[in-house]
């Protein structure tokens, strides 16, 4: 495959391939025209049924990679392989080095690459972090309160900074950054859904925060447009509108339980082997203060507007069939037709 | 008055058993008769309209409830939750501001019918309570039914509970990015740039304008291209006069400021009512800030010239309305 000339058609190399994500964009380039080749990159065997894809199995800290990049001679590379989840690859140390050592790699070899034209990095709105004292919405330009010190919001801020310093390097390379809210889909396996599909949900005591969801086919869809080059520059993704946790939570149907803001952290360290919710100390002011990211430059500047609004997100991951609601929303709107009605034939009788 | 209390039992019992006059409803039946038409005046329960009224009150109380327990509300992207707003804090304020303080409003044709527009108040009565009525004014008394967006002190949102529900009543964070935002989307946005140092300032001190933060209110404005109107309010510094403000508690218990008021701690939880003092809340004439353009904004002495032009027409707004009034109460 790779004797093939380069002719018409992109060549796109998408780095941690066996993510839903990533999966799901391998089929979207799949399925375009003008894409002559697909190649993945990841340790784990992908979990998509792919058909032209070429998977490439190799750890993006081994300077082969840089190899991959010249065989493959591809020309846009989407870099996906960042992870939050350090229970999912074998703790926060190697969560660190994958993140963090990878990106520089797989950047040290892209910069040395000429045929590269386009890259696209995924990121994350973790990086505005999370305080009572941001503003209501973020724009791509607000700078975080607090310096992360750890964990994924770090990892993600690292990330950026290399590809930053990468797009000052290769001015020809239209480089995009994308900050994505947290995604959600019917297949689509995070922290997020996995929260939502607890049976009962833990809040903070006291707070209800802003939460802004994006709907996976919009991610795709947005990634995919990204890989056609020719959007540079940083962009919030997410669905439009806002949700509080508490609204969310009702949505679900599932009930809540307000936890004290100190008991958080041993709590759900206790409780992680039954949840498998990763609710780390890094997500708690999250769960306090909420974080939404401005939408205006991914409607104006790369002119995309979401499919599904964040509210509609969240309706459509819940008839997905992936959360039973315990309350019913039929039942309740039957509820309250039947006793809005003996109502009004009790005050018929007294009248 | 349609029909009499004898006959209304007759009517249930009838329906309920079926129309068949049994023994029970013939014995209950002569035992009614048998009461005295004095114990018992001819005077239904309700009448048609009030039980009209009632079932919609009813009615729109149920379709809430299950609007809640579904989520199945709109909230705009900084928080504001009008129907939680609109169904249960504003009636719960509404007492107050109409029996409790008696709130009279003045000029409240200065607020514009649509368009963003930013009102600047002054501040104080230890609790912001100035800012709850100011809104419920704006709404209870303007034709458009505003809503008062409230720019917010940071620790106000970070505290639990309270935070949360100031962002759900229509408060934001008192920052350029968000005041912009709203005040270009065309919402009224309200502003009290004395903060902590007028609401905690003591009584000997009421009524006295303490300085209007660093005049970013103005900057808002100009940026926004909206004109800002000087809201004066009369009885807020008399329901909980500040005697003392006990410094080393304050810093102890993280709030900015732990007052001594007159009735607090004295009375004990008592001491939380606050005072009945007579209220009014006065719109001034709205001053233009779009002659500038957005880049006055960058113009320091601009900006000062209007902020104290701003801070003296409130005062003098202030002045005026504390000669008019009888007494504190009344």
């Amino acid at each position: 495959m790779t004797d093939v000339d380069h002719g018409r058609g992109r060549r796109v190399l998408i780095t941690g391939l066996a993510g839903t994500l990533a999966g799901r964009l391998a089929l979207a380039l799949e399925a375009d025209e003008d894409v002559e080749y697909v190649g993945g990159v990841d340790l784990t065997q992908p979990s998509h049924e792919l058909s032209r894809t070429e998977f490439i199995r190799a750890d993006l800290r081994n300077p082969l990679v840089a190899k991959v990049i010249e065989s493959t001679r591809v020309d846009t590379i989407v870099h996906l392989s960042v992870t939050s989840e350090p229970g999912a690859v074998g703790g926060r140390g190697r969560m660190k080095e994958l993140n963090v050592i990878g990106t520089m790699q797989m950047l040290a070899a892209a910069q040395r690459a000429p045929r590269v034209r386009t890259l696209v990095v995924r990121s994350s709105t973790a990086v505005y972090g999370s305080h009572y004292r941001d503003p209501a919405l973020f724009r791509e330009d607000s700078h975080p309160r607090a310096v992360p010190r750890g964990g994924y919001t770090q990892d993600v801020t690292e990330v950026e900074t290399y590809t930053r310093a990468f797009g000052r390097r290769r001015q020809d390379v239209d480089t995009t950054i994308l900050r994505l809210a947290n995604v959600i889909g019917p297949d689509v396996h995070s922290t997020t859904t996995r929260y939502f599909s607890l049976p009962v949900i833990p809040t903070v005591l006291g707070y209800d925060p802003r939460l802004q969801l994006l709907q996976v086919d919009d991610a795709v869809q947005v990634m995919h447009e990204s890989s056609k080059g020719g959007h540079p520059g940083v962009y919030n993704v997410a669905g439009p509108g806002v949700i509080y946790l508490s609204q969310a939570a009702r949505m679900t149907g599932r009930p809540t339980v307000s936890i004290p803001a100190r008991l958080t952290g041993p709590l759900s360290n206790v409780l992680r082997p039954f949840s498998g919710v990763d609710f780390t100390s890094e997500q708690l002011p999250l769960l306090q203060f909420g974080r939404v990211g401005a939408i205006t430059r991914l409607r104006n500047e790369f002119d995309f507007e979401p499919r599904y609004s964040t509210r509609a997100a969240l309706q459509q991951f819940i008839d997905s069939g992936r959360v039973t609601p315990v309350i019913d929303r039929t039942r309740l709107v039957g509820l309250e037709a039947r006793l809005g009605d003996a109502l009004s034939r009790t005050l018929k009788r007294v009248t | 008055m349609s029909s009499t209390t004898e006959a209304q039992i007759i009517r249930l019992d009838s329906r309920r058993r079926g129309g068949e006059p049994t023994a029970t409803t013939r014995r209950r039946d002569r035992r009614a008769a048998a009461v005295p038409q004095a114990l018992f005046p001819p005077t239904p329960v309700f009448d048609a309209a009030a039980a009209t009224d009632l079932e919609h009150a009813i009615r729109g109380m149920l379709a809430f409830i299950r609007r809640r327990l579904s989520g199945d509300y709109p909230i705009d992207d900084y928080g504001f939750d009008q129907d939680l707003t609109e169904h249960v804090i504003m009636p719960l304020s509404r007492p107050l501001y109409q029996r409790w303080w008696r709130v009279r409003a003045l000029g409240i044709a200065n607020v514009p019918d649509s368009g963003g527009a930013l009102l600047v108040a002054n501040h104080a009565g230890t609790l912001p309570f100035d800012a709850v009525m100011t809104k419920l004014s704006v709404y209870d008394e303007h034709p458009s039914r505003r809503h008062v967006r409230e720019l917010a002190a940071d620790l106000a949102l970070k505290a639990p509970i309270i935070g949360s529900l100031a962002r759900k009543t229509g408060n934001t964070l008192a920052n350029a990015d968000d005041a912009v935002g709203l005040l270009t989307a065309g919402e009224l946005v309200g502003v009290w740039p004395e903060g902590f140092k007028g609401i905690s300032k003591p009584y000997r001190d009421r009524y006295k304008l303490q300085r209007f933060g660093r005049g970013g209110f103005v900057e808002v404005a100009m940026r926004a291209g909206v004109s800002i109107i000087p809201v004066a309010t009369i009885g807020s510094e008399e329901i909980y006069p500040i005697v003392a403000n006990v410094r080393p508690l304050a810093r102890l218990l993280g709030f900015p400021y732990f007052p001594v008021t007159w009735q607090f701690p004295l009375l004990g939880p008592l001491g939380l009512v606050p005072l009945p003092s007579k209220w009014v809340i006065e719109f001034g004439e709205p001053i233009r800030t779009d002659q500038y353009g957005p880049e006055a904004a960058d113009d320091p002495m601009l900006v000062v010239e209007i902020t104290n032009r701003v801070r003296d027409t409130i005062q003098q707004m202030i002045y005026r309305n504390l000669m008019g009034r009888r007494s504190i109460f009344f």
